[in-house]
């Protein structure tokens, strides 16, 4: 049954959408059929801390959470956090990263290092890694907070159904807030996509 | 919250456990819900509190033994009740529930309390399946939302068919999880009105005597029930080296771990099923018994002679997930196992913790805090129990809800030849104030304390997102409700007015003033700082700040702020003439996340943090010159 099953962790930190990106694929999942459970830690992570949602899918699920070395994709809402979380992806996983860098009050304390290059050492320790700037792709489109449905476009072709079953989650999500918000949607989904297969192809040709 | 439309009975829904009860809770016609915020049960009330007015009433109680009081009363009235709270919640209702177990119920009563396994957001992890054995009521425990959401309308009509109060124990792990649940229709209950029974109400030591032999008979009736009872269930195996006890969402885990062992599954985990564990360990070599967090069905099953592992393989502590569940049944079981799983799956990182949000007032007051000297501070629990990380590092003590003022009082009543001249602070929040402060303060008042409390009013439970309370004037659904003053409560506490303030958390020095000349007063004061919580309505951003760079001399004076749109953008070292070397971090300001409350302005000594907008402000300067 655990074959059956797919596993998707989405991380990054407090604030970020983390957990209503994940709300969206899980709604995707269900769309498709399939049975879902999704789980994350809450509470204080809102504040700035580490979050990680886990969503996991098929015919029957049973255990929430998915076992370190057991998921198929982790969809990095932040640089450091992937680098932090990439042990939970199976041999042959793929790692989608936004590659903006949070850096946390501790760290500008001068109390603990931000990794120098985090997407360099997760491709060193081997993980298949597509990175792109979800920030400025948002920005580019005219709003920060559309970064959240670019992270989204980015997973999109790798998931075990079709990317427009994902749109239509999303759409369905902005469709009562007017057509200029939908089509803002689109657009960021569109561009994550179109980002992902960009960073795909280039990480392969390198390799 | 608006009330909306509730989904369409036979919905196939996404929810999380907690919103799953909430519906079940509505369907199964209960008239009253209360409880006080507190992760991971939160959401239970809060979804609650938008269905139909009209057939549930809910409401934010100022604690969680005012709630259960409140649904104590509801059930002797006739209606069902409802109470949810977080684990340590039950510490503080503890003492309405041990006496209720003796009066039982009138309408059905189920208490919904969550434990917070993993201890993501509590300061402790205590297992609330022993409120079943010292209250003697029955305990359910779900193991997934559709669950969750199936055993509440049991529950209650378990609670009225023994007349008892029944505990529904989540975890976060059901708490926070979505799962798809198919949900049902609202039945209404019948209220068959409240009738005077003083024997049976009236608790004094003649009729509570009277009622003790009925609480343990209906316990021995649970206890066959619990063998009968559709809740529990042996499930056979074929592989049978080991089978399994467990309940709640280790479930889930030992299914997914070992999909071909036996398992008895215990949905009422108290009193749990004799036979059915009689007949699983006649059918399997070893029997583990897999809960969060405590031994106690280990120690219960050894205890009437049925050998069962459990914490001499499993860890006392967390969660047992497979990755945990699988190495140490595999050596229980002597077998060659792969190396112990590392203690964590996570590369080796900055640890992130959460931090005070950007404009959060808490950060003036334990920036001033930092920056005293001599001080011995208690704290409490909420978000600004953060003050006590870094930059501030400014609480000496947290220990549980209000625990601030007593604890305050006994370091000053207490204190040692050498602490004679420490100064003692006491940090609260409008809300922990409210549930358990002020009795403190009464005491400190009343006992002749020196000691200077800082009650930061945000006019919000602000950890638990925001939830209102009597400290904003608005109730569980955003209507204006009556708004405590916290001047005349704590003048009525015995604090004498003219040791009463109320500052702004964003005036760095008139806070620092205050501080400094209150806490050298022997008596009790009250400083009570008056901005409100940015995550909530209240809060009106203002214009952001920048820093320019041509006047940042580097001193990294903000940085010691906390506030998280605070960034460094390159670091230097410079010997001072008398020879020491100076670290300097040169800063910028995330424009995107600064709502300009100003405090990492006041500590500039260059003057260097300007309001955003400034440069257009001086670009549009040579227009105004054209004027006359």
């Amino acid at each position: 049954m655990t074959s059956a099953t797919t596993n998707i962790l989405v991380c990054g930190i407090g604030g970020q959408g983390v957990m209503t990106a994940t709300e969206i694929l899980a709604e995707a999942a269900i769309a498709e059929g399939h049975d879902v459970k999704k789980t994350e830690v809450a509470g204080m992570s809102q504040r700035g801390g580490v979050v990680t949602s886990h969503l996991r899918f098929g015919p029957r699920v049973l255990s929430p959470q998915i076992a370190p070395g057991t998921a198929h994709l982790l969809l990095g809402f932040e640089a450091a956090e992937a680098l932090r979380w990439m042990g939970y992806l199976c041999s042959g996983g793929l790692a989608l990263v936004n590659e903006a860098r949070l850096v946390p009050p501790v760290v500008e304390l001068g109390l603990f290092a931000y990794p120098e290059d985090p997407l360099g050492s997760m491709r060193k320790a081997g993980i298949d890694t597509v990175s792109f700037d979800a920030a400025s792709i948002a920005a580019g489109l005219g709003d920060l907070r559309l970064g959240n449905t670019v992270m989204l476009g980015a997973i999109a072709d790798h998931l075990p159904f079709s990317a427009e079953v994902l749109l239509s989650c999303i759409v369905g999500r902005f469709a009562a807030k007017g057509e200029k918000l939908v089509e803002m949607n689109r657009k960021a989904f569109a561009a994550g996509r179109s980002a992902a297969a960009q960073s795909g192809s280039s990480t392969h040709a390198a390799a | 919250m608006a009330a909306a439309m509730p989904a369409p009975a036979q919905s196939r829904l996404l929810l999380s456990g907690n919103e799953a009860v909430a519906r079940a809770v509505w369907e199964s016609g209960v008239k009253v819900a209360a409880g006080y915020p507190g992760t991971p049960a939160t959401e239970m009330l809060e979804a609650l509190s938008i269905y139909p007015r009209d057939d549930i009433y809910t409401e934010w109680s100022v604690n969680e033994k005012v709630s259960l009081e409140v649904c104590i009363g509801a059930s002797m009235a006739g209606s069902r009740a409802f109470c949810a709270m977080k684990h340590v919640g039950m510490n503080v209702a503890a003492d309405a529930l041990m006496t209720l177990t003796l009066t039982g119920v009138n309408g059905g009563l189920v208490i919904a309390i969550a434990d917070d396994v993993g201890m993501s957001s509590s300061q402790n992890e205590q297992d609330s399946r022993t409120w079943g054995r010292f209250a003697h009521v029955p305990i359910l425990e779900p193991a997934d939302s559709q669950e969750a959401y199936a055993m509440v309308s049991h529950a209650f009509d378990l609670s009225e068919e023994y007349l008892v109060p029944v505990i529904l124990r989540m975890t976060a792990r059901i708490c926070h999880v979505k799962g798809i649940v198919r949900v049902g229709e609202r039945t209404a209950h019948r209220n068959l009105g409240f009738t005077k029974d003083a024997e049976r109400w009236v608790m004094v030591p003649g009729h509570a005597k009277r009622r003790l032999p009925l609480m343990y008979q209906r316990e021995q009736e649970l206890k066959r029930l619990s063998d009968r009872s559709p809740l529990n269930m042996l499930e056979p195996g074929a592989d049978t080296r080991v089978g399994f006890v467990t309940s709640g969402p280790a479930y889930m885990h030992v299914r997914e771990t070992f999909p071909d062992a036996p398992v008895l599954k215990l949905g009422m985990s108290y009193p749990w099923p004799l036979e059915k564990a009689r007949q699983l360990a006649g059918m399997v070599d070893h029997l583990v018994v897999v809960e969060e967090t405590e031994p106690l069905l280990e120690i219960e099953l050894n205890a009437v002679g049925i050998v069962a592992h459990g914490k001499d393989a499993l860890p006392r502590i967390g969660e047992l997930a497979p990755e945990v569940l699988k190495p140490a049944v595999d050596r229980l079981l002597a077998k060659e196992s792969a190396p112990p799983a590392a203690q964590s799956a996570q590369a080796p990182v900055f640890p992130r913790p959460p931090t005070l949000c950007a404009s959060c007032p808490h950060m003036g007051a334990y920036y001033v805090l930092s920056q005293l000297r001599n001080l011995t501070i208690s704290g409490d629990i909420g978000c600004y129990t953060l003050g006590a990380g870094h930059p501030w590092n400014s609480l000496d003590s947290t220990i549980c809800m209000g625990a601030s003022m007593g604890v305050a009082l006994g370091l000053d009543k207490g204190r040692s030849e050498s602490d004679r001249n420490k100064r003692i602070v006491a940090v609260i929040g409008d809300s922990t104030f409210m549930h358990m402060g002020m009795q403190g303060l009464l005491d400190m008042t009343y006992n002749r304390g020196n000691i200077t409390v800082l009650l930061l009013d945000n006019g919000a439970v602000g950890m638990t997102g925001g939830q209102n309370s009597p400290a904003n004037g608005r109730d569980i659904h955003n209507q204006a409700a009556p708004r405590i003053s916290f001047p005349k409560l704590v003048e009525a506490l015995g604090v004498k007015p003219e040791r009463i303030h109320m500052v702004d958390p964003y005036e760095l020095p008139t806070l620092f003033k205050l501080l400094r000349e209150e806490t050298k007063i022997d008596d009790v004061s009250v400083i009570i700082t008056n901005r409100p919580c940015v995550l909530i309505k209240d809060f009106k951003p203002l214009q952001p700040y920048f820093v320019d760079e041509a006047k940042c001399t580097g001193c990294g004076n903000c940085v010691e702020v906390g506030c998280p749109a605070i960034h460094v953008t390159r670091r230097d070292k410079v010997v001072k003439a008398s020879g020491k070397e100076v670290e300097l971090a040169f800063t910028r300001i995330d424009s995107a996340a600064c709502t300009g409350c100003g405090l990492c302005v006041q500590p500039c000594a260059p003057e260097a943090i300007l309001p955003y907008a400034q440069p257009n402000v001086i670009a549009i300067q040579p227009v105004s010159t054209d004027q006359p």
